[in-house]
């Protein structure tokens, strides 16, 4: 038997690796000391917030009491309308990508470009709608954002469309066309339905990520004082009005944009791990 | 090969089924609104930029002034803040990420992987209206009271790098920015990393942990040099969100059209901010122009770097499939 030597490179060795280990366990915990420091934030101030006049007034002037009733009923509708125009466009292109355009230019060059703006700032889409609708129209409108953020979600959606069809096995397409079905019959009723869980996460992510979207609306929909559901006006939203009560010093303003960080965060939240627990229990 | 993939199916029987003509004619139509959709947007930029191309021509991009009333345009300022403020959340947060990454696939429990893993992809939902307040009037009180006289006695007494540290710690200013796009890009980068660093074959760390190698050793020898260009894919990807975020850094950054000194501890302005902020009080069409065109400037670059990342990402993809 060997008497065992002290050695430096395995001194140096074990020590580098435990550095490693200490310095990543540190990294984790910075990660999610952030986390856990805007969770708390958010939800102490917010509930604090939180009443039913939140619900019931519209956003005040300076110095009086009021609500966000004006700005969540404009997010709704803006984000509801969003999705419901981005989604049918997002789904068809994913199912001409996924199913008719795995090779080819056009289907890369439409994959490339989906990919690109998928990450692209969210402020150049506002100032695209700004150019070819708000100028043209001479006046800022809740329509404006409807399309600016339509014009978010539609990416997200042909991303999570095509990679969820391409997981649908071949095996089953091949059984629907032994059966003698038409192409369009077995991609709507068995490759769709087959994938139908992860789509509907696609759509929910969508939903997420446009519900705290400010950038988009700042030109677009701008804001409104009032009560209105006028989509060809100029139309408030969660976020807009956030920014402008955030940034000002009136401690009223700044009370209820807490308030509406937390119903934000709430909501996205909500629909992340929707989202995650959907794609969990029905996975192809 | 899969058979769906073959021409023969590929391609619509035309003759057969109209009804297949119709759904594939749809379908591609919708892709081709996509796709015409995101296009125009250079277009309508390049459009609208250009009463400020023909007024100021190339020099936009290197002149400081910034003067609304006077109608004299000039990009240097908030290209200067929207790069430096991008490199700091780079040079904090890939360390970090690597870390985060280093930690999910290698360290952590079973037990333990899934909800750590969704909790950074949480961090990543949050959105960006959220850090910008939360950055304003929770983080810049504590950090200017604190950690910004700290850093002015440490590293602000240093030769050169102690001119980046010096100035009155008042908190907003190009640091706090990117500070805080730092904490907003970690989790797109950990998450990119940590997807890569699992697609590397277990065979090959296998046999380097066979051969006596530490943890750190397999994965700064063999898992990183494997996943390298997916990595560098994914950074650039966390950098495309760092030049872009516009919320975060408007609560942050102070707006100051003004070159107020090569200090990280004073205000600027970004791109991105400044179009949040003078958009709208924007009068005059030459005021309008020159700030799209500071639009299509970020545009492209954020473009170049976006397909850089995805280019690099869709290599590794390729490299990886062919060599498990």
């Amino acid at each position: 038997m060997r008497p065992v030597v002290f050695s430096w490179l395995a001194w140096r060795r074990r020590w580098l690796n435990y550095a490693a280990t200490g310095l990543s366990l540190l990294a984790m915990a910075f990660g999610l000391f952030w986390l856990l420091w805007i969770l708390w934030t958010t939800f102490s101030l917010g509930v604090s917030g939180l009443s039913l006049s939140l619900f019931t007034q519209m956003t005040p002037p300076p110095g009086v009491e009021g609500g966000l009733a004006n700005a969540i009923v404009g997010s709704l509708l803006m984000v509801g309308l969003a999705t419901l125009i981005g989604t049918p466009i997002g789904i068809f292109s994913g199912i001409y990508l996924a199913e008719f355009a795995q090779q080819g230019w056009l289907g890369e060059l439409i994959r490339f470009m989906n990919d690109v703006l998928l990450s692209a700032p969210s402020i150049i889409i506002g100032l695209f709608i700004y150019a070819v609708y708000v100028a043209y129209r001479g006046h800022f409108s809740g329509w404006a954002g409807v399309l600016a953020l339509a014009l978010i979600v539609i990416p997200v959606v042909v991303r999570t469309t095509e990679n969820m069809l391409r997981l649908v096995p071949t095996s089953l397409r091949e059984a629907a066309f032994a059966l003698g079905a038409p192409r369009w019959h077995m991609i709507l009723h068995v490759t769709l339905r087959a994938s139908l869980a992860g789509v509907i996460t696609g759509i929910l992510l969508a939903v997420a990520r446009i519900a705290g979207e400010t950038a988009p609306l700042l030109f677009t929909a701008l804001s409104n004082q009032y009560w209105n559901t006028d989509l060809d006006k100029p139309m408030a939203s969660l976020p807009v009005v956030i920014f402008k009560f955030a940034m000002s010093p009136f401690e009223d303003w700044s009370r209820l944009a807490w308030a509406g960080v937390f119903l934000i965060v709430i909501m996205v939240l909500a629909l992340n791990i929707m989202a995650r627990v959907l794609f969990r229990r029905k996975t192809i | 090969m899969s058979i769906a993939s073959s021409s023969l199916l590929t391609r619509p029987r035309v003759r057969s089924a109209w009804g297949d003509m119709l759904f594939y004619r749809v379908t591609q139509g919708f892709a081709l609104l996509t796709l015409l959709l995101l296009s125009g947007i250079i277009v309508s930029l390049l459009w609208g930029a250009l009463p400020a191309i023909r007024h100021f021509g190339a020099p936009f991009l290197w002149h400081a002034e910034w003067n609304p009333p006077m109608e004299r345009f000039g990009a240097l300022i908030p290209i200067y803040g929207t790069l430096v403020t991008s490199a700091i959340a780079l040079i904090i947060a890939i360390p970090v990420s690597f870390g985060i990454a280093f930690f999910l696939t290698e360290l952590a429990p079973g037990w333990l992987k899934k909800p750590l893993g969704i909790a950074v992809e949480l961090l990543a939902g949050i959105p960006s209206i959220v850090y910008g307040m939360w950055g304003l009037l929770v983080f810049v009180p504590i950090f200017s009271e604190y950690f910004q006289p700290m850093l002015t006695k440490t590293l602000g007494t240093l030769p050169v790098i102690g001119a980046l540290f010096s100035g009155p710690p008042i908190g907003i200013g190009i640091l706090s920015a990117g500070i805080v796009l730092a904490i907003m890009i970690i989790p797109f980068i950990a998450s990119v990393m940590r997807d890569v660093f699992e697609i590397t074959p277990a065979i090959l760390k296998e046999s380097s942990y066979a051969l006596g190698s530490t943890r750190w050793e397999v994965v700064w020898n063999i898992v990183l040099p494997y996943t390298r260009v997916g990595v560098v894919g994914g950074i650039m990807l966390g950098l495309g969100r760092a030049l872009g975020e516009t919320m975060a850094v408007t609560f942050l950054i102070g707006n100051i059209n003004s070159f107020q000194g090569f200090s990280l501890l004073l205000p600027g302005n970004s791109i991105a901010s400044a179009l949040a902020n003078e958009f709208t009080e924007a009068s005059s069409e030459l005021y309008t122009s020159a700030l799209i065109e500071l639009g299509l400037i970020l545009f492209l670059i954020t473009f170049i770097v976006l397909s850089l990342s995805k280019l690099l990402l869709m290599q590794l993809a390729k490299s990886g499939g062919t060599r498990t």
